[in-house]
């Protein structure tokens, strides 16, 4: 009642352009790609079959909705490299994020505990690396990790080594360059948590009786949790499909997800496998996010009674 | 450490302070925000810190709670110093102003927050949080948590959160502030009752003098840093130390004029006009050397009569003025009256009855005056 009273006229509108939106550049794209995943190779181009008749009225389309199956679902059930690949990309996804969290918390609770003054330098610091495309680097890293790299010499300079060591093409040059690129999406929602955390909360803490230590325990980090949980969200999402790191700084024996549908579409040129392959890792990706939902709006609700 | 000054060393127990504050002195950079202050607190009393903001009330409350180490001086709790104790090792509990209540616990997690941390036994946590919840009436709110109550249920989860513990001493940071005016006058009625019912000590931190003087056995006001006036509400209102004071803490008429005597326990000004005189009482032999001084009279000590009548003639105190405007408050009614001499006192008369006093509107000439035993005698 209320909301329909506030969301009329120009609010109204402004309510469905994320509607008009998701539909346009989501929804409809989506349609495609699902509509692509059941149908079958041809060669040809496009190379799938059936086409939807656009022309030649209601027998024809159902003619070549009647062709669609969802066989290639089938065999990707069936092939070990597709089911390892998802495999991979979630341990991928799940080490990275469970890093990310181990560092970036440390990270973002010394800017949040930074005199005031000095917060936005430190937040600066943080973001300033966007500046740069993303893509350099990576290859920055890659000149970093290669064998006769910047990190190889200092370690040959140090003695802590006396041959070059094997970085690039391994799963910690992967995880390396993981964990660098995403830092940022973890540090900053869980700064955001923890400077508007109010500091009486420790006081109050303190005065009851719990030490430093135990304050943390019971108080901060059970409020942080939901920056926590937002952080994990915005990391471990983009991990799952990530291409780009594991393609330049992984071997190539194991690959991600995001690898193997790059080789049906490009290589193989199957690109009914690798739609199937992309509306799948869809249907894993919407698991976290109903989860993360559900915890949300169980403490709104809390919020509002 | 403070020696222990002989004064105390008397064997009665109840003589001697729960605690004293011994030329205590806080700095942030060059501002002394407490300023070697000294103050005994009585096992069981109710005391007020009252003063402006930025006098150094809430400082002086944060060291006694452990949140600010003092740079010099002592605070002895039962004949202990507990400056260097951490705030967790102190049988002292706060309740903050902005209530401090942990967001992500329920009511009853809150209050058993600080028992659970003692290490009391289930059953005894159990058995402390429902007769805490029951003092402070929010039995069945125990799973609420703390956004689902309203500002008042909120306050009192704060209180009973800080009593659980049964503290020696309750720190109190302007636990009103945040409530509306009706609610803030009952519940500083529950708070005084509670606190005579609990004999705990509590040391409330206030800027409103009326919630100070409802509340508190005994009022401390500081002004930049120390305590310029100790006592109970009457004294502290009716006999103020200084102009400060007087003006602080309700509102006074100050009338100021030159000594013509100050013989047998009165002293006699005369106004800048020349005409009129009045006259107080005053105590101490005061600075016999002054050529001026000072008389402050309470609003409601000064009465009013129209200036052709005839009552009271021949007594002292009597000056003549006219009446500026009336502004009408319910209980009573406020008027400034212009004296001869220019200056303007506020009367304020109550409103005992419906028609309150309709012969003394704007304009009129009226006889103001005042008992000398009403007049105080400033000094500073």
């Amino acid at each position: 009642m209320t909301i329909r009273r506030i969301f009329s006229g120009p609010a109204r509108l402004a309510a469905i352009a994320p509607l008009v939106w998701l539909t346009l550049f989501f929804l409809l794209p989506f349609g495609f790609v699902l509509k692509i995943s059941l149908s079958h190779t041809v060669i040809a181009q496009p190379p799938y079959a059936p086409l939807i008749p656009l022309t030649g009225g209601f027998e024809a389309l159902r003619a070549a909705l009647a062709q669609l199956d969802l066989g290639n679902f089938a065999s990707l059930a069936a092939d070990e490299l597709y089911v390892m690949s998802y495999v991979r990309s979630l341990v991928v996804a799940s080490a990275s994020t469970a890093l990310l969290v181990a560092i970036g918390y440390p990270i973002a609770y010394g800017m949040a505990r930074l005199p005031p003054a000095r917060q936005p330098l430190a937040m600066m610091l943080v973001i300033v690396p966007f500046w740069t495309s993303f893509l350099i680097r990576i290859y920055a890293w890659i000149n970093v990790l290669q064998h006769d790299g910047l990190l190889n010499r200092v370690l040959l300079a140090l003695h802590v080594v006396d041959k070059p060591v094997v970085w690039l093409s391994t799963d910690t040059a992967m995880y390396l360059g993981i964990v660098y690129s995403y830092a940022p999406f973890m540090v900053l929602p869980l700064y955001a948590t923890l400077a508007r955390m109010d500091v009486s909360l420790l006081e109050a803490a303190a005065d009851l009786g719990c030490s430093r230590l135990k304050a943390f325990w019971l108080v901060t980090l059970p409020l942080s949790l939901r920056g926590v949980a937002a952080g994990a969200l915005l990391c471990f999402i983009p991990i799952v499909g990530e291409f780009v790191i594991p393609d330049l700084l992984a071997g190539s024996e194991r690959l991600m997800i995001g690898q193997t549908l790059w080789l049906e579409f490009f290589t193989n040129k199957d690109w009914p496998v690798a739609s199937s392959i992309a509306v799948v890792l869809l249907a894993v990706l919407l698991l976290p996010l109903l989860v993360f939902q559900r915890l949300e709006r169980r403490s709104v609700e809390g919020g509002t009674r | 450490m403070i020696e222990p000054t002989t004064t105390t060393t008397s064997a009665s127990a109840t003589a001697s302070p729960l605690l004293r504050i011994v030329a205590v002195t806080k700095r942030f950079g060059g501002f002394a925000a407490v300023d070697a202050l000294s103050l005994d607190l009585v096992a069981g009393e109710f005391f007020a810190l009252l003063g402006p903001s930025g006098c150094g009330k809430t400082t002086l409350l944060r060291m006694l709670a452990g949140f600010e180490t003092p740079d010099h001086g002592a605070i002895l709790l039962d004949g202990e110093d507990v400056a260097p104790v951490l705030p967790h090792r102190r049988p002292v509990n706060m309740m903050f102003q902005s209530y401090a209540l942990f967001p992500h616990l329920s009511v009853q997690d809150n209050v058993a927050f600080g028992l659970r941390r003692a290490g009391l036994p289930k059953a005894e946590i159990a058995a402390r949080v429902a007769e805490m919840l029951a003092l402070v009436r929010l039995e069945g709110f125990e799973r609420r948590k703390p956004d689902q109550l309203s500002g008042g249920q909120r306050q009192r989860v704060a209180l009973a959160r800080a009593l659980a513990r049964r503290p020696r001493l309750l720190l109190l940071d302007e636990p009103m502030a945040a409530l509306d005016k009706k609610l803030r006058q009952s519940t500083q009625a529950e708070l005084k009752e509670l606190q005579r019912r609990l004999g705990t000590t509590f040391v409330i931190v206030t800027h409103d003098q009326e919630e100070a003087m409802t509340v508190a056995d005994r009022i401390g006001v500081m002004d930049r840093g120390r305590l310029v006036q100790v006592g109970p509400p009457r004294e502290l209102y009716e006999t103020p130390a200084s102009r400060w004071i007087a003006g602080f803490v309700g509102d006074i008429n100050l009338i100021e004029g030159r000594v013509v005597s100050r013989e047998g326990g009165r002293l006699v000004l005369a106004l800048p006009d020349g005409g009129a005189t009045v006259m107080a009482l005053c105590a101490g032999a005061g600075r016999q050397d002054a050529a001026d001084g000072c008389i402050a009279v309470r609003p409601e000590k000064i009465r009013l009569a129209p200036a052709d009548s005839a009552a009271g003639e021949g007594a002292p105190n009597r000056l003549a003025g006219e009446v500026v405007d009336v502004t009408y408050q319910g209980s009573v009614s406020l008027y400034r009256v212009a004296l001869k001499g220019g200056l303007v006192v506020r009367a304020a008369l109550a409103n005992a009855s419906r028609a309150g006093v309709p012969d003394l509107g704007p304009g009129r000439a009226v006889t103001a005056s005042f008992a000398p035993e009403d007049g105080v005698v400033l000094e500073a």
